[in-house]
């Protein structure tokens, strides 16, 4: 089990909840890491969703762990991608061929199903439609408001802004659009002024 | 900032109109077509909009909504098509019978609770009967914009298909009609299955053609935002019931064929609103005190509200019990 | 009407000076001794003679200048102006409102003519007399949001009417209060607001959207809002925090007079017929304490209002550091007099600085 808790945030912070079998004239899952295990979850709900399902799975750290149980699912498509950035065309075609009734489940890190996610309403889904589930690291995307750079994975506040060098403030207020959350200089008030990292949700 | 707020006047702001054209298009349906009294364009509108017709029908001010039916783009004229409702509250009968070309009334500036999603990859249309109406302003917009679209509309008969035959005339590839006397149906299902990701459908006509659509598109894995519809909720007739007006201290009596809303209008207390037919939630009121059941038939109020006994929509809602009174 | 348009930056050396008249009409936001949130929507439907609520877009002596700076943000971050594909519409709609109203409300300095689609602008103070095609973007220089917010004092949000709810889908967003367009572009109207502390709870954003979805043409509503600026910076911008945020720690009990700004937002909200969009024009006026004060009655109150706000609102609002400081100055001009309610001068009536 790799289900975290998030603490209850402001109203622009996503908020994941469990995957469940949805009506729909075909079904698209794409996964990471643990969220293998929301799929494999979903599966012993409805062997027969996934088992018509097209998935998309980037194991990055867990390596073969989930690739034989996802397999065994025998869904009618099942692709293994070694990062998202590797997917991304493959997803765009997928929902670019696609038509009205495709339900759509994320499942993993908050940084693949954000970014999937605004993949599929950039098609015409609306995120209110789009399921998700967390499974797996917390680590966040952060968008650096000043350069406009987003740094992957970070785990503590403040960080270093990959991109231009600043130290950043990890806010909760998030953007669909970017799948990011917002960095902003930690010591601008007062230049130097850098508290030490803490872990987030410490 | 003024220290006291300037009163916000009942309803949209108005227009001063006259009868330009009345059009009968068949045994049921008349266009009336109105241009200002002022000889100014009309204020541009969204598709989708309606006007709220204000009637002097000697004993009582009527106000009913009509879409908009006109391209939006020709602010010469505004124009409506009215059904003649026989058996209904007297509005369309008033439209039919009693107005003349020349005669001077009173339009709201457009309103919009059905508007288009400008984001949509295609925009369908499903219209029954007079829910065509709407419709003929989206397709003049999205004609000019260049946007895809794509009509199905069911009538009751050749004789009664209000705009049938222009718009297959204009439209043959995009739009489709289907009549009721020859068995034809909308093969509703496959239609859906093939759009593209990003349609969105609006629907207009019958409540049960309404609910039909939702739940069909629900079942086939249709985001519930992709699906749109209107349905004008006419006040439906209910029991006499009494009212008190706490802050106009006085006490009305609703009776069977005019609304709570009507009812306090007619005692010349200036209620706000906007829609009159239960959607847009300008009319919402505080209930002080009640000792009864209400028949909520409002879209506005969530069922908390509703079960709260604390507020009620007027234009549209009802009460039955020993007493009621609202903070107006 | 006649305006003496002022030279004058609003960055570097921060040259803005406000007038008497400017200090005069200045949108004062208070109309008790204390602050809370509160939904305070009222018509947008003139006001009294030459105040700043009179036009439907109030054009001041800072007009040419602050277009100026807005021209300078502009070219060193385009992404200050953004619109969403579908709310090209939207942006036609503004700009006829924009000139419509300006044409009508100042006559003696803008110029809108008219032949079918064939439109003829001219802006006196900003040297403009351009031709083009209503509706057709081929004809504009750039997008007409941008084009006519690039003449029009303010920033502005365009918002999306969808599903009962409204997307921040375009805007002009230049002389913010410390909030990013381009991170927040196509959010809705809680997700905007989600840094805002207290005021969900409150309830104050469900009630304030309920208000917005219903504002309808020709029947535009405005309310105010405020905060804190050290120096008269109009671009207080997250992008920029990392280069204006430490003049807040240049504020000392000599210079505070001059340099502590009072920032007030006029937001006065607009339904677009075409589109259906809302537009949500954010005017931000700016006043040094020490003009403030010359106010008797507004002294009294500033000093009240900063003294009793809660922590979380002035954390927010971005001046809590510098409290102790802002105290301290604005005692001086409070001589604990009662205050009359409402936001005018009232010079008539509030007696002088019993001090």
């Amino acid at each position: 089990m790799s289900k975290f808790q998030f603490p209850e945030s402001i109203p622009s912070r996503p908020v994941y909840g469990t995957l469940e079998p949805r009506p729909g004239k075909a079904h698209l899952m794409i996964a990471d890491a643990e969220g293998a295990e929301a799929l494999l979850d979903l599966a012993s709900v409805d062997a027969d969703l996934v088992r018509a399902a097209h998935i998309i799975y980037i194991p990055k750290k867990t390596g073969d762990t989930y690739v034989e149980k996802l397999r065994a699912l025998g869904p009618s498509q099942l692709h293994l991608s070694p990062t998202y950035e590797a997917s991304v065309q493959r997803i765009r075609r997928v929902l670019a061929d696609a038509h009205m009734g495709l339900q759509v489940y994320l499942a993993g890190t908050e940084g693949l199903m954000g970014q999937a996610e605004a993949e599929a309403t950039h098609a015409g889904i609306p995120h209110g439609a789009i399921q998700s589930e967390h499974r797996g690291s917390v680590a966040r995307r952060m968008q650096c408001v000043h350069c406009k750079g987003i740094t992957e994975d970070v785990m503590t506040d403040p960080f270093v802004c990959a991109h231009c060098g600043l130290h950043l403030f990890v806010r909760d207020h998030y953007s669909r659009r970017l799948a990011a959350f917002q960095g902003v200089c930690v010591d601008a008030e007062d230049p130097g002024n850098v508290p030490d990292p803490v872990e987030l949700y410490s | 900032m003024s220290a006291a707020p300037q009163k916000t006047k009942a309803g949209a702001e108005k227009i001063d109109v006259i009868v330009s054209a009345i059009v009968p298009l068949n045994e049921l349906v008349t266009r009336f077509e109105f241009k200002r009294t002022d000889g100014a364009p009309f204020p541009p509108f969204s598709p989708g909009s309606h006007t709220v017709v204000e009637m002097d029908d000697d004993r009582r001010t009527r106000l009913n909504p009509y879409s908009l039916m006109s391209d939006p783009a020709d602010t010469s004229t505004y124009a409506i098509s009215v059904r003649r409702d026989d058996a209904g509250r007297g509005g369309s009968l008033f439209l039919h019978n009693r107005v003349e070309v020349g005669d001077r009334m009173m339009l709201s500036y457009p309103v919009n609770l059905f508007p288009l999603d400008l984001r949509a990859r295609k925009h369908v249309f499903l219209a029954g009967g007079i829910g065509i109406t709407p419709f003929m302003a989206m397709i003049a917009h999205l004609e000019r914009m260049g946007h895809r679209w794509e009509l199905h509309y069911t009538c009751r008969s050749k004789a009664l298909g209000t705009y049938a035959e222009d718009l297959t005339l204009k439209h043959p590839n995009k739009a489709h009609v289907y009549y009721d006397d020859q068995e034809q149906r909308i093969a509703l299902e496959e239609l859906l299955d093939g759009q593209p990701l990003g349609t969105h459908v609006y629907v207009c006509g019958p409540k049960g053609m309404i609910e039909w659509v939702h739940r069909t598109a629900a079942a086939h894995g249709w985001p519930e935002e992709n699906v749109h519809s209107e349905e004008f909720l006419a006040p439906q007739p209910g029991k006499p019931f009494e009212v008190r007006l706490c802050k106009s201290g006085i006490t009305v009596q609703v009776g069977e064929n005019e609304s709570l809303l009507e009812a306090i209008e007619r005692c010349g207390v200036d209620a706000p609103f906007l829609c009159r037919g239960g959607s847009c939630g300008q009319c919402e009121t505080d209930v002080v005190e009640a000792d009864g059941t209400f028949d909520h038939r409002d879209h506005w109020l969530d069922e908390e509200e509703h079960a709260s006994g604390k507020k009620i929509m007027p234009c549209v809602s009802r009460f039955v019990g020993k007493s009621l009174v609202l903070d107006r | 009407m006649t305006i003496q348009f002022n030279e004058e930056t609003f960055r570097d050396d921060y040259s803005f000076r406000n007038s008497d008249r400017a200090i005069r009409r200045f949108p004062f936001p208070f109309h008790e001794d204390s602050y809370m949130y509160s939904v305070n929507m009222e018509r947008h439907q003139g006001g009294p003679a030459g105040s700043v609520y009179e036009m439907r877009f109030d054009v001041d002596e800072h007009y040419v200048s602050e277009m100026q700076d807005r021209a300078l943000v502009l070219s060193e971050d385009p992404l200050r102006c953004q619109s969403l594909p579908h709310m090209t519409l939207a942006g036609w709609d503004t700009l006829e409102l924009i000139m419509v109203s300006k044409s009508e409300d100042y006559p003696d300095l803008f110029e809108l003519h008219r032949d079918g689609d064939r439109w003829r602008w001219i802006n006196k103070p900003m040297g403009i007399d351009h031709s083009f095609t209503f509706l057709d973007e081929t004809t504009l220089p750039c997008g007409p949001l941008e084009y006519i917010t690039r003449q029009a004092q303010g920033d502005f949000a365009v918002l999306d009417q969808r599903d009962d709810m409204l997307y921040m889908d375009a805007g002009m967003v230049t002389t913010q209060a410390d909030w990013s367009l381009d991170f927040d572009i196509g959010m809705d109207f809680f997700e905007w607001h989600a840094p805002v502390p207290l005021a969900h709870e409150m309830g104050i954003f469900k009630r304030a959207l309920k208000f917005l979805l219903n504002v309808r043409q020709a029947a535009p509503a405005r309310r105010l809002n405020w905060t804190m600026t050290v120096n008269p910076l109009l671009d207080t911008s997250p992008e920029n925090y990392h280069k204006w945020g430490v003049q807040k720690a240049t504020l000392t009990s000599e210079n505070i007079g001059a340099k502590q700004h009072l920032r007030v937002e006029l937001q006065t909200f607009h339904r677009l017929p075409r589109s259906n969009a809302l537009l949500f024009p954010i005017r931000c006026y700016l006043i040094a304490f020490q003009d403030l004060v010359t106010i008797p009655k507004w002294g009294r109150r500033l000093h009240r209002v900063v003294r009793d706000l809660p922590e979380e609102l002035a954390d927010y609002k971005g001046f809590i550091a510098n409290r102790p400081l802002i105290l301290d100055y604005l005692g001086r001009y409070d001589d604990g007099l009662p205050t009359s309610p409402g936001v005018w001068p009232d010079l008539e009536m509030e007696p002088p600085l019993q001090k």
